[in-house]
């Protein structure tokens, strides 16, 4: 090869076998935020214990046996499964771990849409193949919802590139040395909240593995494929709580504790908050929710970006 | 770098051709899809980070909507029943084959010119700069083409219009629609 | 890597494309055949950026051009599929040839 393409080199990423690692940090955070969840529901209900409820689970759902449905489409089925927690490791990979993220991308912000975007695809293709009417119910709702919340969340996390003029992670960090983006886009901080939530289709927004379609997307899915799905459901959240810390919680920053300590304390807060939330509140309507995002969270977002270019530019951005 | 591009662009080229071979509509949904992230990295490939990127969440979310219209407009969506829907076959044929020949001719008898200049530092700013610059007046036209196609797409594809809604003088206190929404209109 | 065969792949794509959308009578399988085509383009045009003008950003732009016109096709498309198949419930290209000369 005469012509070597130029690639920027990663100035600033961790060391290359921390891509093996990522997965299972996000797992054992995933995990810890699980078994707390269920010690909740757990004592809600007036059992004892309830932390080791992810444990069983996962065992169950390993030693289970595969559902068959008639005239199934195997390959979207097994896809969808699979493409749900790979999109959500690939996602965090821009996300720093303390000072540095695995993959130091200038376009970093945009990555992190675009992976989390591929969950869209994975709950189809799972409500797709099974070939059963709930499921792909299920699969339609969560079209109809991502939709909806894609826009919020793009221009939530666009805005917290444009207050530090960069699409690169470390860049947004470094922007937020004297004071959080929180404190300066309050409404972005809790759009973008709201739409992590929906994109991960959780707490208030899981219609499209509610109950009243028995499961939804997920309704068929057994075994390994639903651990996967499940747990891939989780790693999403979890990977969308992580990064909410960089766009607007200042990163690694704070007093005595080093940075990576900062950075999972943040997001153990921001998942807790996520978890609480789907406690707190009931699944509400697909149809009143796609509303609320057109006609109200899209405006929002998009006047708290307009503010807050305006701010840039009055500080002589660019 | 050559092994990620022949097998990119071989992913491009089979997947394209299973658009066209696949019997079922979501398969082939998602069969094009795979051809658009394997261009995409293509692009990537190149040193074009941002539009790569864009590229896969664009088609990503495109392609997900095109399943919902494939499988709402074919007789067989889920290709349980194959059947061939063609029309003049050969002769789309041959006007590919010959177009494919002809552009490859072209390609491989033109002298190309060298490379002149080397990318940008960042190949992203340097597109943005164009944009919001020298390029502003192709922004503002595609910006205005797509509000136009958000409006006309809505007026053509809505089977209920605002008589519908507001009652023939226009007056009804709330709009008549078959979901209420959450905003409480 | 050369940017003849970056364009030969192009070619190719744009070649599948072509054979779809005038062989499908479908309306929604013709829009595909249109999407592989403009696939091509944009591999295309990165390679023609990559491999000519890369101090120009003209190659990047074109590429933002060709993504904005695939979705305004998509749109539109679907727009008048959908209108015509409210009107008389007709999904494939053969059924709608009434402007035919």
């Amino acid at each position: 090869m005469d012509d070597p393409v130029t690639v920027p080199p990663p100035t600033a990423a961790l060391a290359w076998w921390w891509a093996l690692l990522l997965p299972l940090v996000l797992i054992v955070v995933a995990w810890s935020a699980a078994a707390v969840d269920a010690a909740v529901e757990a004592r809600a209900a007036g059992r004892p214990g309830g932390l080791t409820v992810p444990a069983h689970e996962v065992t169950r759902l390993l030693v289970g046996q595969r559902r068959r449905t008639l005239a199934a489409d195997p390959v979207l089925w097994r896809a969808g499964a699979v493409v749900l927690p790979v999109a959500a490791v690939l996602a965090a990979v821009v996300i720093p771990l303390g000072t540095r993220p695995v993959a130091d991308l200038g376009v970093g912000v945009v990555w992190f849409n675009a992976m989390e975007v591929l969950a869209w695809a994975a709950v189809w293709m799972a409500g797709w193949g099974p070939n059963s009417v709930l499921s792909l119910v299920g699969g339609y709702r969560f079209v109809a919802q991502g939709l909806a919340y894609e826009l919020p969340h793009m221009f939530a996390i666009i805005t917290a590139a444009l207050g530090a003029q960069s699409l690169r992670v470390g860049d947004i960090i470094a922007a937020q040395q004297d004071l959080w983006f929180v404190v300066i886009m309050p409404v972005a901080f809790v759009v973008f909240l709201v739409s992590a939530a929906a994109m991960a289709f959780w707490g208030p927004f899981d219609a499209p593995v509610a109950g009243d379609l028995a499961g939804g997307a997920a309704s068929e899915l057994s075994g390994v494929d639903r651990l996967l799905f499940l747990g891939g459901r989780w790693l999403l959240l979890t990977a969308a709580a992580a990064m909410a810390v960089p766009l607007f919680l200042g990163g690694g920053a704070g007093p005595l504790l080093p940075a990576w300590a900062w950075v999972l304390v943040k997001t153990l807060l921001v998942l807790a908050v996520l978890v609480w939330a789907r406690r707190r509140f009931p699944t509400i309507r697909m149809d009143r929710w796609s509303e609320i995002s057109w006609m109200v969270l899209v405006p929002l977002t998009v006047a708290q970006a307009l503010v807050v270019s305006i701010v840039v530019l009055a500080q002589g951005g660019l | 770098m050559v092994v990620t591009f022949w097998v990119l662009a071989l992913a491009a080229v089979v997947f394209g051709f299973g658009v066209f071979r696949l019997n079922s509509m979501a398969q082939v949904t998602f069969s094009l899809l795979a051809s658009f992230l394997a261009v995409a990295g293509l692009v990537l490939l190149l040193g074009l980070g941002y539009l790569g990127v864009v590229i896969v969440l664009m088609m990503v979310i495109e392609m997900v909507i095109m399943a919902i219209f494939m499988i709402m407009y074919m007789m067989n969506p889920a290709g349980l029943m194959p059947m061939a829907m063609y029309h003049n076959k050969p002769g789309a044929m041959t006007i590919s084959v010959g177009t494919f020949v002809l552009l490859a001719t072209g390609i491989l008898l033109v002298d190309w010119p060298q490379r002149t200049g080397a990318p940008a530092p960042d190949p992203t700013f340097a597109l943005g700069r164009a944009l919001m610059g020298e390029q502003m007046l192709t922004m503002m036209t595609l910006g205005i083409t797509l509000f136009a196609t958000i409006v006309a797409t809505v007026v053509l594809s809505t089977g209920r219009g605002r008589y519908d809604r507001l009652g023939d003088d226009l007056d009804a206190r709330s709009a008549d629609d078959p979901l209420g929404g959450g905003v409480g209109r | 890597m050369t940017i003849e065969l970056f364009l030969l792949a192009a070619a190719g794509l744009f070649a599948i494309g072509l054979y779809g959308a005038l062989s499908q009578q479908s309306i929604v399988m013709l829009m595909m055949g249109l999407e592989l085509m403009l696939n091509g383009v944009i591999l295309a045009a990165a390679a023609f950026w990559y491999f000519l003008a890369p101090a120009g950003t003209e190659g990047q732009v074109l590429i933002v051009v060709v993504v904005t016109a695939m979705a305004v096709e998509m749109a539109a498309g679907f727009a008048v599929a959908t209108a015509i198949y409210r009107a008389r419930q007709v999904d494939m290209t053969d059924g709608a040839a009434d402007l035919k000369g």
